[in-house]
């Protein structure tokens, strides 16, 4: 075994017609959809003390008062829930060669000539663009956030810091929410990906079209399920 | 005569009904509000003039305060201070700020006593960073008040705020600070302050009034020896309806930190206004953008051939294994 394994432990071929590939485990699964549950309760909750237009949001936490007591520790929980999740995925998600190449033929990928691309592991440019970009703003929102937490942080700080916290904090949360929105974009443009989430398996043919080095490498290992 | 607001703090109440004042048809501005109804008439635009020149430092203002809005600052520990309690609290909206300066011309001690307070800004920052719909509001007489059944308590306006005035209560998480006496002014009344002041260091009344006993106090002050004496009205805020007599108002920091030319912070400036607005119109675009290119668009389909090559491949990789058994 050496660290360059192009694979999470779990990922495995289960063969059959079609071939199915393990992708995510369950604590993996659980994992995200706790994270994405926070990050959505995150945007609606911020977004209602982000611009009056959308204040109302606040009635679906029980008022004012109580969307500013629950946000905060939403995004600890989102933070600890991330960060497990930064642990198992962060050496997948390392830039390579192939990336540059790929983002270079963005438009060939837009236009589902995937052909003409680099074969992929597990993860491409733009996953990984997600991944650390997630990763980047949920520290400086954390950081930010903790900074203007009022209640328990109110006068820790000089009110300048506090003032750029907040500039800080609400240009991160609209840059992380349109990341949101193109990590569920893609996961939906791209079909057969939803079920990696939600199954925790996809197809053969997924897995050979998107992330062909991927399904090679967990071939030539032989990363078989002899059971099926 | 319409006498829609005090024209002083001293004298008794009006024994005159007066017209119900400071209601919702006075609201000039409405936190969190973009489509507030114009107001109804325009009130005579008041002020609290303070004469640091005058102020003995005798707290009587503190007092009356306390008094007044029923509030019960804790008791601090002398920490061989005057001022007292040590900063302004949700229970203190006002406080007498004591510094004891070198003037560096003549090398004498100045004792200043500034009565510090919510100024009254005509542009507030409070206001202006409140996310919760009519929790400040600011009437067209130029006071600007808290709606505490409205705060949500997260602290902005402590952000928005180029004086640090407002204060969090721990207890009902609700935002405070002196509200001008909006209570008494309703009803014709000056502020509980000015009303107490033995020496009329404190006065009230029309903002223009005020402005001209002002000019009266500055010209005694210049002739007493204090050429740098003036009004701080600051510009920068669009102007304050508490305003004060310095004796030295070319320098207001030595005031206990009285910020020389406040304005609501450049940070502020872009978080409530390009960031807000542009913020939302990006969001908004993107998330419509997906959905249409979601709902128009090809999707990325993983085709037929791809399952077979894959099952290819897996059988390939299958045969290996049974070569090594």
């Amino acid at each position: 075994m050496t660290n360059t394994e192009n694979f999470a432990p779990e990922d495995t071929i289960r063969p059959g017609r079609p071939v199915t590939v393990g992708r995510y485990g369950p604590v993996k699964r659980l994992n995200h959809w706790i994270t994405a549950a926070c990050l959505i309760l995150l945007a609606l909750s911020g977004l209602s003390l982000f611009h009056p237009s959308l204040f109302f949001l606040t009635g679906l936490f029980g008022g004012g008062q109580n969307t500013r007591i629950v946000h905060p520790w939403i995004g600890v929980v989102l933070f600890f829930s991330f960060f497990i999740f930064f642990v198992q995925l962060w050496r997948l998600n390392l830039p390579n060669r192939a990336d540059v190449q790929w983002t270079a033929q963005l438009d060939d990928y837009i236009a589902g000539r995937e052909d003409r691309l680099p074969e992929l592991g597990k993860y491409n440019a733009g996953q990984k663009l997600i991944f650390w970009g997630m990763a980047f703003f949920i520290i400086v929102l954390i950081g930010s956030g903790l900074v203007i937490w009022d209640q328990y942080f109110g006068e820790t700080t000089p009110i300048e810091l506090r003032r750029a916290a907040i500039l800080v904090h609400s240009v991160s949360a609209v840059v992380i929410i349109l990341l949101f929105i193109l990590h569920v974009y893609a996961a939906i443009w791209t079909r057969g990906t939803l079920r990696a989430m939600i199954r925790g398996t996809v197809t053969g043919g997924w897995a050979w079209r998107h992330h062909r080095k991927w399904l090679r490498d967990l071939a030539g290992r032989r990363r078989i399920d002899p059971a099926e | 005569m319409d006498m829609d607001s005090p024209r002083t703090a001293v004298s008794n109440p009006p024994v005159q009904p007066m017209e119900p004042n400071l209601t919702e048809r006075d609201l000039i501005a409405r936190s969190a509000t973009s489509r507030l109804p114009a107001p109804a008439r325009q009130l005579t635009p008041v002020a609290k003039l303070i004469d640091v020149s005058k102020c003995i430092g005798c707290k009587a203002c503190q007092s009356a305060c306390i008094e007044w809005n029923d509030t019960n600052p804790v008791m601090e520990e002398n920490v061989g201070d005057y001022t007292n309690p040590h900063d302004l609290t949700e229970d203190m909206f006002t406080l007498m700020r004591f510094t004891e300066w070198v003037n560096p011309d003549n090398d004498n001690l100045e004792w200043l006593i500034r009565k510090d307070g919510c100024m009254h800004c005509a542009d507030p920052g409070c206001l202006k960073a409140c996310p919760a719909p009519g929790a400040i509001v600011q009437y067209s007489n130029g006071i600007v008040d808290f709606v505490h059944e409205n705060c949500i308590g997260c602290g902005y306006c402590v952000k928005g705020c180029p004086f640090d005035i407002p204060r969090i209560s721990r207890v009902d998480h609700r935002a405070y600070k002196c509200t001008l006496c909006s209570d008494r002014v309703a009803v014709g009344q000056g502020p509980a302050c000015a009303k107490a002041c033995p020496t009329q260091a404190i006065v009230f009344g029309t903002k223009d009034d005020m402005k001209k006993h002002a000019e009266e106090r500055i010209t005694d002050l210049k002739s007493r020896g204090y050429d740098n004496a003036g009004l701080y009205d600051p510009p920068g805020v669009g102007g304050t309806h508490v305003m004060y007599v310095l004796h030295h108002a070319d320098k207001p920091h030595i005031y206990a930190g009285l910020p020389d030319n406040p304005r609501i912070s450049p940070l502020v400036q872009a978080w409530k206004g390009v960031t807000k607005y542009a913020g939302l119109a990006v969001m908004g675009l993107a998330a419509a953008g997906a959905i249409l290119h979601g709902v128009f668009a090809r999707p990325n389909r993983v085709r037929p051939e791809d399952e077979e090559n894959a099952e290819r491949l897996v059988d390939q990789a299958e045969r290996g294994p049974r070569e090594d058994a």
